[in-house]
């Protein structure tokens, strides 16, 4: 299962049968498999790693900590869920330390994210305060390295 | 003008260059071309590794080590030996520290071979002994493996090649080009056509971590083989550091003692840097050892299928990381097929006589790379063989 899970994580797109081929498994196997994964909860979707700078070089992401009030009965996970409705936002995190949620927001250019922050984040009544952090550079994403200039040094042919 | 053909030596200038480089020059001469023919890994040496050669710099670490290597790398290579095929190699006296696994080679064929010497060398195989028997002024004597027996050598093949001038036997398995493996069984068979015999046996065990199915055996655990034979092993294959140039050889101390001095005169001593860096490998890398046998095993799967649903036979190697298909039924031999595939798809594959004359009919294969490096190569080869199909 584990071998499976890695060979996802990197290449979701492998069929049922290259799969099967791979980890020396039979089609219907592999597709238990994942069907038992997927009714865990392991696997949650799939969703292609995106570099949105190449579509659009305006486009920006940005991780935006929140401090929030805690509700009576629910906690964070209303405030949570809220905040997760909006199509902006990729990601929402409750976090340990100095601040309680992390979302991370993408944006056609800084002051759509700017005005979707001071708009729709702050204007939350729970949420305290929020600090937004524009990301410069994506280098590594879900376990893929971006753009990587990096090539095959060996050579083309040896013993 | 000096006249270089009469100065230099005749050993030299006869040498042929190997079957390799011809191919490589073409790979060389067309853009953008997707290889599959390199015979090294594709991972980086472990950051661990990496980092203990820093270290040992950063501490200066940068003078001559003892002749046969450092210590306590000897200390760690004899607990390998232990460990991993359960022999006993005493660190002071049977343990040299080479550089690769080709040195070891080296100057192991030369402790042996005497001029006039005849060398068994089971072919297909990795190119360099043959010239470095000649050198030796031994006569290398090909023992070729079939494909039917999965490429592993039997011992109706060795005994027809014995003569009364028969020195040395070279085995190499796991082998590069075919992936096949010898198993204990297939050991002990050899073995006791050797044991009758005062023929010596250098076993290159240089693919040793890069096998798929159980543990790999040497030959030197077989009853009575140990006293004639020469271990070889390294860190380029299993720890992925090619360019660390770091091997080592064990064998009785009546053997070790004279290689040491050619490695004495020749090396002085292996490369300090590598040698710190392989304490840390044998110290504390058999997860990282284990995460690359994994990823080798799956595109091993993965290619050997794909080959045979192409229609190019290929059996299941055990060991390596090369596949070995059978291009026969193209009509095209090896040369014909590699230099059309690399000209027309840009894939470039070795043609098997590179490794011995019975390679013929076959292409070797490596897949030391990415999945999607393998699937595209795979994709261009099944459009060069449906073009072959219908012209």
């Amino acid at each position: 299962m584990d071998s499976l899970i890695k060979l996802l994580k990197t290449n979701a797109r492998l069929t049922d049968a290259e799969l099967a081929v791979m980890l020396g498994k039979t089609e219907k196997e592999i597709a238990d498999d994942i069907k038992k994964l997927e009714n865990d909860g392991v696997i949650q979707g799939y969703s292609a790693i995106i570099d949105e700078s190449v579509i659009d070089s305006n486009s920006v992401y940005a991780l935006i900590e929140l401090k929030v009030t805690p509700q009576s009965q629910s906690g964070f996970d209303e405030i949570a869920k809220e905040i997760s409705q909006y199509d902006e936002v990729e990601s929402v995190r409750l976090m340990s330390g100095g601040y309680d949620i992390s979302v991370a927001v993408t944006g056609g250019n800084i002051r759509d994210v700017s005005q979707f922050v001071s708009q729709k984040l702050a204007a939350i009544d729970a949420v305290q305060s929020t600090a937004t952090h524009f990301v410069l550079k994506s280098y590594k994403n879900n376990g893929i390295i971006i753009n990587s200039s990096e090539t095959d040094e060996r050579g083309l042919v040896s013993p | 003008m000096i006249d270089y053909n009469k100065v230099l030596s005749k050993t030299a200038i006869e040498m042929k260059p190997s079957g390799i480089r011809k191919f490589f020059d073409i790979a060389q001469s067309i853009d953008d071309i997707i290889s599959l023919g390199v015979g090294e890994p594709d991972f980086k040496t472990p950051w661990k590794i990496r980092e203990a050669a820093i270290s040992s710099l950063k501490l200066g670490r940068t003078v001559y080590t003892a002749n046969a290597g450092l210590m306590e790398l000897r200390e760690e290579i004899s607990k390998y030996f232990k460990r991993t095929i359960g022999m006993t190699y005493s660190p002071v006296d049977e343990i040299v520290v080479t550089v690769g696994g080709s040195e070891a080679i080296d100057i192991s064929i030369r402790t042996i071979v005497e001029p006039g010497d005849e060398v068994l060398i089971v072919e297909p195989c990795f190119v360099c002994y043959a010239p470095i028997v000649s050198l030796s002024g031994g006569i290398p004597v090909s023992i070729e493996t079939k494909a039917e027996n999965e490429f592993r050598l039997t011992p109706d093949e060795l005994r027809e090649k014995i003569t009364d001038k028969t020195k040395l036997l070279i085995l190499p398995y796991p082998n590069n080009p075919t992936g096949a493996i010898m198993e204990k069984s297939d050991l002990e068979a050899i073995a006791e056509v050797l044991r009758e015999t005062d023929i010596m046996v250098i076993s290159d065990e240089i693919y040793s971590e890069l096998t798929y199915s159980g543990k790999h055996c040497s030959i030197a655990q077989i009853d009575g083989m140990r006293e004639r034979t020469v271990v070889i092993n390294g860190f380029s294959k299993s720890f992925a550091m090619t360019g660390w140039r770091l091997g080592f050889m064990a064998g009785p101390k009546e053997v070790i003692k004279h290689s040491l001095k050619l490695h004495q005169y020749a090396i002085m001593s292996s490369p300090t840097t590598s040698q710190y860096a392989a304490i840390v490998a044998l110290q504390s890398c058999e997860k990282d050892i284990q995460m690359m046998r994994d990823e080798y095993n799956m595109r091993r799967r993965y290619i050997v299928d794909a080959f045979n649903k192409l229609g190019l036979d290929c059996f299941t190697p055990q060991g390596a990381f090369y596949v070995f298909p059978c291009i026969k039924s193209t009509g095209m031999t090896s040369d014909e097929f590699c230099e059309k595939l690399v000209y027309s798809k840009k894939v470039a594959v070795v043609p098997g006589t590179a490794f011995g004359k019975c390679g013929e009919g076959f292409i070797r294969v490596s897949y030391a790379y990415s999945i999607n490096h393998l699937k595209e190569a795979v994709k261009r080869i099944g459009e060069f063989l449906e073009e072959i199909k219908n012209n």
